[in-house]
């Protein structure tokens, strides 16, 4: 069939239409803010590349691509059914503080005991969403008020749980605290795959295929993936279809809070095995742009985390040039910025030309009837 | 008013081609057409919403071009949209002065505008009062304004699109009285409907647009609407009767004083209960807004009534879901297709499987069946002609009617035992009509109970073996169709008289 084929195909060139400009507008507005600077262009970005794609630059790309990634897909999962979790950064701390807790107090066969961890993590990271679903369906809170306030409460958390006698010991030879460090039993290897480097990439970056995997699966091939879309899509039409919307509120905060409790744990079981104040921050507001970046489509997002982890690492060098690595930043947020405002804009386009298209099709066949 | 070889192309479509209308001044001029002639397109041209390609217009015998609404409003041309454009938390008075506010010394002065509606409602029986909230208004007195605000501004020529769509009968005969008032003082009406019999009675010139053309004006004194009808749709003509009745005494769905409280305790149902028979079709009849929408949401699980039961088919669902009422055979054609019956954005075949999630094609276990979804869709398109060049466009692609077809097509699969359908042909070209109102009669001779709720009272008569009065969510009256005229009816739906 000639006409499935071309609006299949066209849908998959427009899709890819909105980030392509999103990015090229992005570099434009880099490019001239560097040129309004004295700088030329070309030269940082190539300073840049030369730096982001050494081996080592790659692995650390990788490492923090894969918490970026889980964070996105845990926003993105709420994005699908039109619920924004801006609370997946204090979900993720407190479930990679209580994680390393659990996993520095217990002595099991490895597999085991990083299984625990995982679902310890999954699981504080799960509850601390649903309050936020609770409360929304309970009690009509917007669970964008409620994420937030549950990010400063789980800062306060932490800094109660995060104290010697409690989840936390004196860490030897530095005035911070920390959890237990974890035992080797509970520690996942690195991968040696990038030629070269002298690093390792985290060995969990297996657990975020296959959350991305999992998450394609569940929304475009299950019965719950298509009542979540439906939400998404239309609350009143899902409704009339039969779905429970509050129930999928309070499951969907669940999935994603889980996943979101997911993203410090490659770190934690494979680099810094133990739970301290600088444990990585705010890695679950990136998510939302990363999220947005990527249009909630599993590959656009891992995209999108790459990108991001890349741009992260090459903009060190940056500073060795004389040349302020916030460039980056702005590059970044009018990035996204930018493809909010192209998605629309290609999602109106193609309604009309489709609109139009079928109009014309079926006029043709009139014609030759 | 003279249009002359007016030709409008949009990319890839002709919307209208040669059109060719003479508007004598002083007349109610109608036009009518099926959804999808070309009507709306016209109607633009002559407002000055696009530009025609082709064609000119004549106001009085001087050639206009109209750039903009402005433009249009400059020569006396005033237009009454069919969906009202107005603030509802404004009083009368600030509607009509919208956008163009009196002043004096800077500050906002309404003293003159309202001396001035007060005498254009007397001067053509749209009296209203000037200080109401619009809010507060009726859907008739809402229309008035409407017209007001046009002639405020002083239009000699208005344009009034399917003006009677949203009226009972009795609010009909009082625009039509206005009409008539307004073309006695030299005013000019050009009338867009596709409601054959009110035309009929009320313009003096009919013009039938078919295919985006003009193919015929017409005298209505020597046109009956049957002959009015075939020049619309170009061949034999659709009616809602239904033959032989085909009720049984077996009970599918019984409703047993059904309550529903609104959540600031309002009450919105009360003590309604009926029965409906496999074969049977119940036609409930209200003015819009008297509960319908309610009953047909109780009785689907989408609200939670108060009390009373409701019992499919001998098993009491008053505590199920809707997802398990649809699963036990509820079909379900809610009346506004595009946020309740439809994901827009989604392609058709994801469509056909919106309600029907948990059942064959569309699921195995817990995971899509993508192919066996689409395979039905494909069958649905074909079997109930649903004009797509494929199941992947997205259902906001498609026309009014065909949206309508595949949802009807859609709540027929799987054998359902009662189908629930509100306004099932509201905003459907009489091709798409005709061919909703062949599948209820056909699923009704196979046994399927029909809940009808509508507010096209041919359709009502036509269709239903038993009719019931909503008024204020309660049922006040019942009527048999095959005795009750439309007029009866509307008193009963206003709450005037007991229908026979």
């Amino acid at each position: 069939m000639k006409s499935l084929s071309t609006f299949s195909v066209r849908r998959v060139g427009l899709a890819l239409a909105a980030p392509v400009l999103a990015l090229a507008f992005a570099v434009v507005v880099t490019s001239a803010i560097l040129i309004g600077t004295g700088h030329a262009p070309l030269d940082a970005f190539g300073w840049m590349w030369a730096y982001g794609t050494a081996p080592d630059s790659i692995v650390l790309t990788i490492n923090l691509a894969v918490g970026y990634y889980l964070a996105a897909v845990a926003v993105a999962i709420g994005f699908r059914m039109n619920l924004f979790n801006i609370g997946v950064d204090g979900q993720y701390r407190l479930a990679a503080l209580v994680a390393a807790g659990v996993a520095g107090a217990i002595h099991l066969a490895p597999i085991l005991s990083v299984a625990i961890t995982v679902v310890v993590a999954m699981g504080v990271g799960a509850l601390w969403a649903a309050i936020a679903g609770y409360l929304k369906v309970k009690r009509g809170v917007s669970e964008v008020i409620s994420t937030i306030m549950l990010n400063y409460i789980a800062n306060a958390v932490i800094g109660y749980l995060l104290v010697p006698g409690k989840l936390a010991v004196n860490v030897t030879g530095s005035e911070g605290v920390g959890t237990k460090v974890i035992p080797a039993s509970g520690q996942v290897p690195g991968l040696a795959i990038i030629g070269g480097a002298q690093t390792k990439v985290y060995g969990l970056v297996v657990l975020a295929i296959l959350v991305g995997g999992g998450y394609w699966f569940l929304l475009s091939r299950t019965r719950f993936g298509f009542d979540l879309r439906a939400t998404g899509r239309s609350e009143t039409a899902a409704v009339a279809s039969g779905v429970n919307v509050k129930r999928m509120v309070i499951i969907s905060l669940l999935l994603s809070g889980g996943i979101a409790g997911l993203i410090g744990i490659p770190n934690l079981l494979g680099e810094s095995y133990s739970y301290s104040q600088n444990f990585p921050a705010g890695i679950g507001f990136t998510g939302i742009s990363v999220a947005l970046l990527g249009r909630n489509h599993p590959l656009g997002i891992a995209f999108g985390a790459l990108l991001w982890a890349f741009l992260d690492n090459a903009r060190q060098i940056l500073d060795l040039h004389q040349v302020s690595k916030e460039v980056v930043t702005i590059m970044q947020a009018t990035a996204v910025l930018s493809v909010v405002v192209a998605y629309e804009l290609v999602r109106r386009y193609s309604i009309s030309r489709q609109q139009r298209d079928v109009a014309q099709t079926l006029e043709a066949r009139e014609v030759t009837v | 008013m003279e249009l002359r070889g007016i030709t409008k192309r949009f990319p890839g479509v002709v919307a209208n081609h040669d059109i060719d209308i003479t508007v004598r001044a002083g007349t109610v001029h109608a036009i009518v057409g099926e959804n999808g002639a070309g009507k709306s397109t016209l109607m633009k041209t002559l407002f000055g919403m696009h530009k025609p390609d082709e064609g000119t217009i004549a106001v009085n015998g001087q050639q206009v071009t109209f750039s903009s609404p402005a433009d249009a409003i400059a020569e006396g041309v005033g237009m009454v949209h069919q969906h009202f454009q107005l603030a509802d938390n404004l009083t009368v008075t600030e509607n009509v002065v919208l956008g163009m506010e009196p002043t004096s010394r800077g500050f906002l002065s309404f003293g003159a505008a309202r001396t001035r509606i007060r005498e254009l409602g007397r001067q053509y029986g749209l009296e209203v009062d000037p200080d109401a909230l619009v809010e507060e208004l009726g859907v008739g007195d809402r229309q008035r304004v409407e017209i007001l605000k046009v002639l405020y501004r002083g239009a000699r020529i208005l344009i009034l699109d399917e003006p009677t769509a949203v009226l009972v009968p009795q609010e009909v005969n009082e625009l039509f009285g206005a009409l008539r008032e307004l073309k006695g003082q030299g005013l000019t009406v050009i009338f867009i409907s596709h409601k054959l019999d009110e035309v009929l009675s009320v313009a003096d010139a009919v013009t039938v647009i078919r295919g985006g053309t003009t193919v015929a004006t017409i005298d209505p004194e020597v046109t009956s609407a049957r002959q009015l009808a075939e020049l619309m749709v170009g061949s034999e003509l659709p009616s809602p009767a239904t033959g032989e009745s085909t009720v049984t005494d077996v009970d599918v769905l019984r409703v047993e004083n059904l309550c529903l409280v609104s959540a600031d305790g309002r009450s919105l149902l009360e003590g309604i209960s009926f029965t409906i028979h496999k074969g049977e079709v119940l036609g409930i009849a209200g003015v819009e807004g008297n509960g319908q929408a309610e009953l047909v949401e109780a009785v689907m699980g989408m609200r939670q009534a108060a009390t009373g039961t409701v019992d499919l088919g001998g098993s009491d669902m008053s505590s199920w879901t809707t997802r398990r009422r649809r699963e036990a055979g509820i079909g379900y054609i809610p009346e506004d297709r595009s946020r309740y019956g439809l994901l827009l954005d989604a392609p058709l075949w994801e469509n056909r499987i919106l309600g029907h999630q948990t059942e064959r094609p569309n699921s195995k276990g817990l995971l899509i069946d993508a192919a066996g979804a689409k395979a039905d869709a494909q069958r649905i398109v074909d079997e109930y002609d649903v004009r797509t060049p494929s199941i992947d466009v997205a259902a906001s692609a498609l026309s009014g009617g065909n949206q309508q077809k595949l949802i009807v097509g859609r709540e027929m699969s799987g054998e359902p035992q009662l189908l629930i359908a509100a306004h099932p042909t509201r905003g459907v070209d009489v091709g798409a009509q005709a061919a909703i109102w062949d599948l209820l009669r056909a699923a009704r001779s196979r046994g399927l109970a029909v809940l009808l709720v509508s507010a096209d009272l041919d359709e009502l008569i036509g269709l239903s073996d038993t009719l019931r009065v909503i008024l204020r969510g309660r049922l006040v009256a019942s009527a048999d169709p095959a005795t009750v005229t439309p007029e009866e009816l509307g008193s009963a739906m206003t709450g005037a008289g007991a229908a026979a």
